[in-house]
């Protein structure tokens, strides 16, 4: 019989740090995937970020560099401008990119720096225990808002790919989950694209992924799932935020 | 046999999103544990697995391979 699915070659055998049923460990397997596909593994730069993934350069069998907390996109600047052959790629969750890096993030796409960012969005802070982050969902319980996010005391979550997309420098962004085997396979496709356009120096491009995290929302792998579909994509709807056709149009 | 799944079962975490996936419900929990404390799933030995992967792409720990012919 045939071997017709397996570990993909640029992902290590180090097993996952991460909790069970995490999305981080999904999109990590994806874009391993997508590296293999496209044949860059030797060409790729990763960038990751303080969070959950802090390690993920134990699990990418690529070359990456470190960020501060909330710094990828200035770091994945710096590379790319320095090596503009390298395909290189942020990794951030949402505490990351939408609270202490917004102006790095921001400033990068408005500059339309030709990186790829990978954005996880699992509507809390999951490292440091499960805090109120930019993207937790009005009511939605946390650490830091035991009854529930309030709109007058903590704000509206953010939808940062709606933002960066009315910015001129950004090329591409959509919005992902990992839920299913039918969205991841979407999410893949997305990567996919997302790595094409940068190859073909489209500028600033962006895949924001709807992430489960059941540790933090305080539910099993299958319930945390569920509530990607039925609660969370209300709010942060998926699907092209912003195509510009910058990127070959094979890219699809 | 037309197609098989392998399951590495010291990566599982049972987090049981194959278990819900399989649309021939060919994947069972077990009590059995590993080295990390989790109860690892397991697959039944029959002849129904199409080889779909479905299990495989769910699956967050990379932990199933697949194999079909062709
Ligand atoms: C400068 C700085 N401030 C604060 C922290 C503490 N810290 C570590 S991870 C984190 C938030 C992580 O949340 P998120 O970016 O959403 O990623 P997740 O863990 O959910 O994947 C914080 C505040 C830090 N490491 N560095
Ligand atoms: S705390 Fe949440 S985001 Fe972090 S590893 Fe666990 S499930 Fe994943």
């Amino acid at each position: 019989m045939k071997k017709v699915f397996s570990r993909p070659r640029s992902l290590k055998s180090t097993p996952f740090h991460y909790c069970a049923g995490c999305g981080h460990s999904i999109i990590h397997r994806v874009i391993c995937e997508v590296i293999d596909e496209l044949g860059i593994r030797g060409n790729t730069i990763g960038v990751p970020p303080a969070g959950c993934a802090v390690v993920a350069y134990n699990y990418f069998d690529v070359d990456m560099l470190e960020a501060p907390h909330g710094r990828g996109c200035a770091v994945a600047t710096g590379i790319k401008r320095t090596l503009p052959d390298r395909v290189v790629f942020s990794y951030q969750g949402d505490g990351d990119l939408a609270a202490i890096g917004t102006a790095e993030t921001f400033h990068a796409a408005n500059r339309g720096e030709n990186i790829t960012v990978l954005f996880i969005n699992n509507a809390v802070y999951g490292m440091t225990g499960g805090q109120m982050a930019p993207t937790t969902l009005l009511g939605q319980t946390s650490t830091t808002s035991p009854p529930g996010r309030n709109a007058i005391l903590d704000g509206h979550p953010i939808r940062m790919s709606e933002i960066l997309a009315n910015l001129e420098g950004t090329a591409y962004i959509e919005r992902v989950a990992v839920n299913s085997a039918q969205n991841i396979l979407r999410a893949k496709k997305a990567v996919k694209k997302a790595f094409q356009y940068q190859i073909d120096g489209a500028g600033f491009n962006m895949i924001e992924v709807l992430s489960q995290c059941p540790t933090n929302w305080k539910m099993n792998t299958v319930d945390a799932c569920r509530w990607v579909d039925e609660v969370m994509s209300k709010t942060f709807p998926i699907g092209v935020i912003k195509d510009t056709g910058k990127g070959r149009k094979d890219a699809d | 046999m037309k197609a098989r799944i392998v399951i590495d079962r010291e990566l599982c975490k049972e987090c049981h999103l194959c278990v819900q996936v399989c649309k021939k419900s060919l994947i069972r929990t077990t009590t059995e544990l590993n080295s990390k404390g989790y109860h690892p799933v397991a697959c039944m030995e029959n002849e129904d697995c199409t080889g779909c992967t479905l299990c495989a792409i769910s699956c967050p720990e990379v932990a199933i391979e697949v194999y079909r012919e062709r």
